[in-house]
């Protein structure tokens, strides 16, 4: 057994949990997952079976916690998990998984799948089983400060940009101020729009905030890779920031997993609650609709729908907010077919549009995400995440629909009646 | 040895073995899973109706959106056949007879026809998610030995009890002896094979109730 192996063994070892052993204890094989996940959907591929890409860690779990499992490992009974093995599972684990949960929903015995997959990835990422692609985010993440290699002057300069636009200044690195806002490097790359529609929406409610000159970038590749040790390097940096400027709230973007790391993940992986709280963009965009801080007039022409992010939706809890938010700026706003938590994944969540291998299946599987659209006739479409964004937008592209993709927060800045600054 | 000596040893000897191990092997794999325990969530709750674990044990009893289309085999044939057992197994007089000898409990049981005819239907219903298991490309794929064992471990009662009733095949001494056997078998694999879901099912449920209720989602 390699050194990297065996230290993938241990850490899965140290994966499993009561919820775990349950899950597997419970599991019947009845298939019921795969019809839940696009990735067999559309494919037909048994192999895309979710609970079938947990086999390396079912094994280690019976091998080393069950009592026939131990005598049959102690007789040679049973099969060791080996590289070449996790290697085979890498398209599995990776490619094929978005990590959107929606396998856990349906699992008539329960199985919290995702949950599973999660703890899976540590140990393929620490056996050196994890994809180029996703590797090479985190390691930039890193070093260099965010997935796409933005550093601080890229967003100065974006902030100059959107100040000689909107007129009204960017703060950096204001102590005290009520919000610390967050960017996923996406939109600092291909969305400056996020930024201009936060300066407009804030200055409108009249509410002091900031960027932080250490925690701008709010992805996590860590979290999607698999490596918790890298995954709270990154969120401790945010932590820092917001401590240091003593915000109360830190908002995160329009990023469903930038939301997962920092809402769900990070006090845990830090090992202590946050002094802050921490929001989704839409959240505090609802709240600011609810107290008549924000208002807009007219609206989007032609037919709206929402694309619901995986992790802000099912995986985040954060439902009714984009529903409120749209019949702001949309009168013609109809739902998917499974809309809500029951929404199909884009298909390129948990890491899986940075792979670039997996191309061809992540188009396989937009079929899905065409179908509902093409049900619902929708002229634009409408979402809360700019990796969501992306990938929808690569997939429309490549089935020739002229569906343009925006994000919630910019739809509702495009439409702030301007004259009523708080 | 003969069928009445069968009879007297699978009554006897042969059910305090198996209810021995069924006991043992339950409370053994209750500790070897939920005594892993789990780690306590830091994040923020965010509280939400119907959100938690209790909520989702009965919740996902019943088929989500658009699940039943897909599979309907799983979905009818599994209810089917689990009521049926329920009530083959719980509402037969000769049943709660043995169970009130055992503990002093009783209860009072369905008409014996209705029984029959429960049986029966469990019976065709096991035989229908059986075939769906070979021949649907998805099932097989997953299919271990193990799917294949606990189908036949859980089938043979039934079948056995049903025909000792009916009188068929065997005498009716040596039908008993055998259905006494067959769940005897059954009760011993329960607790070391996927049939062990009947207890581990409501744990699994509340665990993801809980995990996904705490992030205010009901699953």
């Amino acid at each position: 057994m390699s050194a990297s192996l065996e230290k993938g063994v241990s850490v899965l070892k140290e994966m499993i949990d009561a919820p775990i052993a349950s899950y597997f204890s419970s599991c019947v094989h009845c298939g019921l997952c795969a019809e839940a996940c696009l990735f067999y959907t559309e494919t037909g591929d048994p192999k895309y079976t979710p609970i079938h890409k947990l086999e390396p860690l079912r094994r280690i779990y019976e091998q080393e916690y069950t009592l026939l499992g131990r005598l049959a490992k102690w007789t040679g009974l049973s099969k060791p998990v080996t590289d070449d093995e996790l290697e085979d599972w890498k398209e599995l684990v990776y490619n094929s998984c978005t990590m959107c949960g929606r396998c856990s929903l349906v699992c008539p015995v329960g199985n919290d799948i995702v949950y599973m997959v999660r703890k899976l990835r540590e140990g393929m990422a620490v056996s050196g089983h994890a994809p180029e692609g996703i590797v090479g985010a985190t390691q930039r993440t890193i070093t260099v400060g965010s997935p796409m290699g933005v550093k601080l002057p890229a967003v100065k300069a974006q902030m100059k940009h959107v100040e000689d636009e909107t007129g009204i200044p960017i703060p950096l690195d204001v102590e005290g101020a009520e919000y610390m806002v967050l960017l996923s490097s996406m939109e600092i790359m291909n969305f400056p729009e996020y930024l201009s529609a936060i300066a407009r929406i804030m200055r409108q409610a009249g509410k002091t905030w900031t960027l932080c000159s250490t925690a701008f970038e709010a992805t996590n590749s860590g979290i999607q890779i698999g490596v918790s040790d890298l995954a709270k390097v990154i969120v401790s940096r945010i932590v820092e920031g917001a401590e240091r400027l003593k915000v109360r709230t830190v908002i995160s973007p329009e990023c469903g997993h930038a939301y997962t790391a920092l809402r769900w993940e990070g006090a845990n992986l830090i090992g202590r609650p946050y002094d802050f709280t921490v929001k989704h963009i839409l959240e505090v965009l609802d709240e600011f609709r609810a107290d008549d801080l924000i208002r807009t007039e007219g609206v989007e022409e032609g037919r709206l729908t929402f694309h619901d992010p995986c992790q802000l939706v099912r995986r985040g809890g954060v439902f009714e907010q984009p529903r409120h938010l749209m019949k702001m700026v949309a009168e013609d706003f109809v739902e998917m077919p499974d809309a809500g938590k029951f929404n199909w994944c884009c298909g390129g969540g948990g890491g899986a549009s940075a792979i670039e291998e997996g191309e061809a299946l992540r188009l396989k599987a937009f079929q899905r995400k065409k179908a509902q659209l093409e049900a619902t006739g929708a002229t634009t479409l409408v979402t809360a995440c700019a990796n969501c964004r992306i990938v929808l937008e690569e997939g429309l592209e490549h089935y020739q629909m002229a569906i343009p993709v925006v994000g919630l927060t910019e739809t509702i800045a495009d439409h702030l009646v301007e004259d009523r600054v708080a | 040895m003969n069928e009445l000596q069968l009879l007297t040893w699978v009554r006897g000897t042969g059910l305090n073995i198996a209810v021995g191990l069924f006991l043992f092997g339950v409370f053994w794999r209750l500790i070897e899973i939920y005594g892993l325990g789990r780690k306590r969530d830091l994040s923020a709750p965010r509280y939400a109706q119907g959100a938690s674990g209790l909520h989702t044990v009965f919740r996902r009893s019943l088929p989500p959106p658009g699940m039943l289309a897909r599979s309907p085999a799983s979905y009818i044939g599994g209810y089917v056949f689990h009521l049926g057992l329920l009530v083959v197994v719980v509402f037969f007089a000769p049943h709660i007879k043995l169970i009130g000898d055992l503990t002093g409990l009783s209860w009072p049981g369905l008409p014996s026809r209705f029984v029959d005819f429960t049986a029966v239907l469990t019976l065709v219903a096991m035989l229908v998610v059986l075939a769906d298991r070979m021949t649907k490309p998805l099932k097989r794929f997953l299919s271990t030995f193990e799917d294949w064992f606990t189908w036949g471990v859980t089938f043979l009662p039934v079948l056995t009890g049903w025909m000792a009733v009916q009188h068929l095949l065997l005498p009716y001494t040596t039908m008993l002896a055998l259905h006494i056997l067959s769940v005897e078998v059954l009760l011993v694999v329960l607790p070391f094979s996927k049939l062990f879901h009947a207890f581990a099912v409501f744990g699994s449920r509340w665990f993801n109730g809980a995990v996904n209720g705490h992030k205010g989602v009901p699953v």
